[in-house]
């Protein structure tokens, strides 16, 4: 979005290794828990194998995704956390007409329900599908995880990090780059060569280490550059392009009505110089 | 009599047509009001798979550009100065402000916290298209008032404000033509950040630039329409003479906007072409009839000054932009995995209402303020003239004293 390089080495960031995960899904519940949020009713099987809501909604702001898949002839499971990857540029803060989102500089996105207008414009920007909306309400908001904010704030982790008995690490965004790159380093057997959240969408304060291909696991490929950077080439052009257009048209009017009015004296004149010889006569 | 009685007589004298059209508008306002209060869950299929459904598509992302006839009107005649064109600007400039008005109804409808809408006013944010299409929105539809203002002024004989009106003209034309070419672009720059949603057909950097030339080719052809119908139905003279030089003018933006589509499609796209063939066919019809058909009909001169083609032609290019808008906001969005966004019962009604409103509006005032006249400025001016609107008036007595 702006040209100056800000540091977020020391944002705040999760470490989630997939291949650790035993989908206990703790950090599911410690996320209702700890946001207040209700229960859904689900049925089994309703989404994916044994993943369970369906889907992220305005109830759940983080969820375990199963994959099924076969390993040596044996079923196996891969599990992965879904949540909200605070972007470090977020494309949902820089769409935000009333600017409801915010990147703090402890690394969480967080969002401001007082400014929100309801726009559903973060939800078509986020390449994540993170925002959900109140769908239920006739004043819907827009409901998202906040890196548990109000928590690290007072020097905790985050719900989910502190439910996770084996899978979530936490801690500054460089410390966590360095072990996620130490581990794929002492095991690559083990791990799929690529962090998924090191570079998506600019960089983000989420890393995955995976076994599997990441698009088999179902992550999404998003694009390396950071989102803002392709709306802000267009939008930086507008006041130039309001002052050229302005400019132009200007212009082109005022010589426009300069050329009638030097014709409409044209005229003028003339007729002054066929009633001249008459008038001359009478002197 | 009372008042309710002189209106309910006046609404019995109109048109079976106006008639249905209330009853529309009416219907539309009952289903928004099931919005306000069911919530929008209940009352739209809208879903987090799909935040935006037939409301932002048509009536906020369609209907802008629909009204672009207007701006470009009024630069063709005041800027460019094809005078003998100002028959059709008043016309327009109602049409305008009647899409500006009913784009801003759509939105707050369409939001879900409308009464929180004018934050976008206090808390700017920059960096965000919707921030700029609103705050363009509001400026235009301000100056589309004050547009509209004129024939109010002269149904009730308001001479001052009239002079100021007629002196700001100049300003006002420009400031219409800067705004809307900032934010008919714009909603291109909207969808400039769903980068890896929006099908490469569509999205490609340009998106901006195609964006704000369609508005204008789709502004031509919404006047060229309206003054067909207003010629068919409502008893105005023919002006397929004067249309004849809009249509001289569409191959032009047709020809460049073609070529800076494809220019934009082949170049600067990234990602496949060719993998979705439905996504492949509605490309092609939009292209093809909204845009290539229009553009070899225009070149032939016989077909510019026919009255049947004009309407077919425009009709072509309006079709082609619709699907347009709606390939770039609606179906160009799907994923290929995803289930099919269909508008509930009550959007739809709510859009159709919409529509209805804008033409029963229109036609309510072409029926009470002069629109069509082409008055001659017979009022006394004296404030500054600096954009010598005001000669026929001066002189118009001078020269009655002379022949006298």
């Amino acid at each position: 979005m702006s040209t100056k390089t800000i540091d977020y080495s020391k944002n705040k960031a999760f470490l989630i290794d997939t291949t650790k995960c035993t989908g206990c899904r703790g950090c599911q519940v410690a996320c209702k828990q700890w946001n207040q949020l209700k229960a859904e009713q689900t049925t089994f099987f309703s989404g994916e194998g044994y993943q369970n809501p369906p889907a992220m909604s305005e109830y759940t702001f983080t969820r375990i995704k199963f994959r099924d898949y076969q390993k040596d002839g044996q079923n196996e499971f891969a599990f992965y956390k879904e949540m909200c990857m605070h972007c470090n540029d977020p494309a949902c803060a820089s769409v935000c007409p009333v600017g409801a989102f915010k990147k703090t500089k402890e690394g969480p996105v967080i969002y401001d329900a007082q400014r929100c207008i309801g726009c559903r414009f973060c939800m078509i920007a986020c390449p994540f599908g993170i925002p959900k909306y109140e769908w239920s309400k006739a004043f819907p908001l827009v409901r998202k995880c906040t890196g548990c904010y109000s928590r690290i704030k007072e020097g905790l982790e985050p719900a989910c990090v502190t439910a996770c008995p084996t899978a979530i690490s936490y801690g500054s965004r460089d410390a966590m780059l360095k072990e996620a790159e130490r581990r794929m380093k002492e095991k690559p057997e083990r791990y799929y060569k690529k962090i998924y959240g090191k570079e998506e969408a600019g960089g983000t304060c989420i890393f995955y280490l995976t076994h599997q291909p990441l698009d088999e696991l179902g992550f999404k490929p998003v694009t390396s550059r950071a989102l803002p950077s392709y709306t802000w080439d267009a939008l930086r052009l507008v006041p130039g392009i309001f002052l050229t257009v302005g400019g132009t048209l200007s212009a082109l009017s005022w010589f426009n009505h300069r050329k009638e009015r030097v014709r409409r004296e044209e005229e003028q004149r003339q007729q002054n110089a066929d009633q001249q010889p008459t008038e001359g006569d009478q002197q | 009599m009372t008042a309710a009685r002189l209106i309910i007589d006046e609404v019995k004298g109109y048109h079976r047509f106006l008639k249905f059209m209330i009853v529309l508008v009416a219907l539309g306002a009952l289903a928004s009001l099931l919005r306000f209060v069911f919530g929008l869950g209940v009352t739209t299929n809208l879903n987090d798979t799909y935040p935006w459904g037939l409301w932002i598509s048509f009536d906020v992302v369609t209907a802008v550009p629909l009204a672009a006839g207007a701006f470009t009107l009024g630069a063709i005649v005041h800027c460019f100065h094809i005078k003998k064109l100002e028959p059709l600007v008043r016309p327009a400039i109602v049409t305008g402000f009647l899409g500006y008005s009913l784009v801003c109804v759509g939105l707050l409808l369409d939001l879900g916290q409308p009464h929180k809408g004018w934050h976008t006013l206090v808390y700017w944010n920059v960096h965000s298209p919707m921030f700029e299409v609103s705050m363009c929105v509001m400026a235009y539809t301000t100056v589309l008032f004050l547009e509209f203002l004129s024939p109010v002024c002269e149904k009730f004989g308001y001479r001052l404000p009239l002079r100021v009106l007629r002196w700001l003209e100049m300003p006002l034309v420009i400031a219409a033509a800067a705004i809307s070419t900032l934010h008919q672009s714009s909603l291109g720059t909207f969808f400039l950040i769903a980068v890896d949603k929006l099908h490469a057909l569509w999205y490609n950097p340009l998106l901006p630039l195609l964006f704000w030339m369609s508005a204008i080719f789709t502004g031509i052809s919404i006047i060229i329409i309206e003054a067909t119908m207003v010629h068919r139905y409502l008893n105005q003279p023919d002006e397929s003479e004067l249309l004849e030089v809009l249509t001289r003018i569409l191959p032009w933006v047709l020809g460049a906007y073609l070529l800076v589509k494809l220019y934009a499609t082949i170049f600067l796209s990234h990602g496949p072409l060719f993998d979705r063939p439905w996504l492949l066919m509605l490309f092609l019809v939009e292209l093809g009839v909204g845009v290539v058909m229009p553009l070899l009909m225009f070149l032939n001169k016989a077909n510019r000054e026919d009255k049947r083609m004009q309407l077919r032609g425009a009709t072509m290019v309006v079709f082609g932009l619709v699907l347009n808008r709606f390939n770039v906001s609606m179906f160009g969005m799907i994923q290929p995995d995803q289930q099919v966004y269909i508008p509930s019962l009550i959007e739809s009604v709510v859009t159709v209402g919409i529509i209805a409103a804008h033409v029963l509006f229109f036609v309510l005032i072409a029926k009470y303020f002069p629109i069509f006249e082409h008055h001659p400025e017979t009022v006394d001016y004296a404030l500054p003239d600096s954009f010598r609107k005001l000669d026929g008036a001066h002189k118009a007595p001078a020269t009655q004293a002379e022949q006298a």
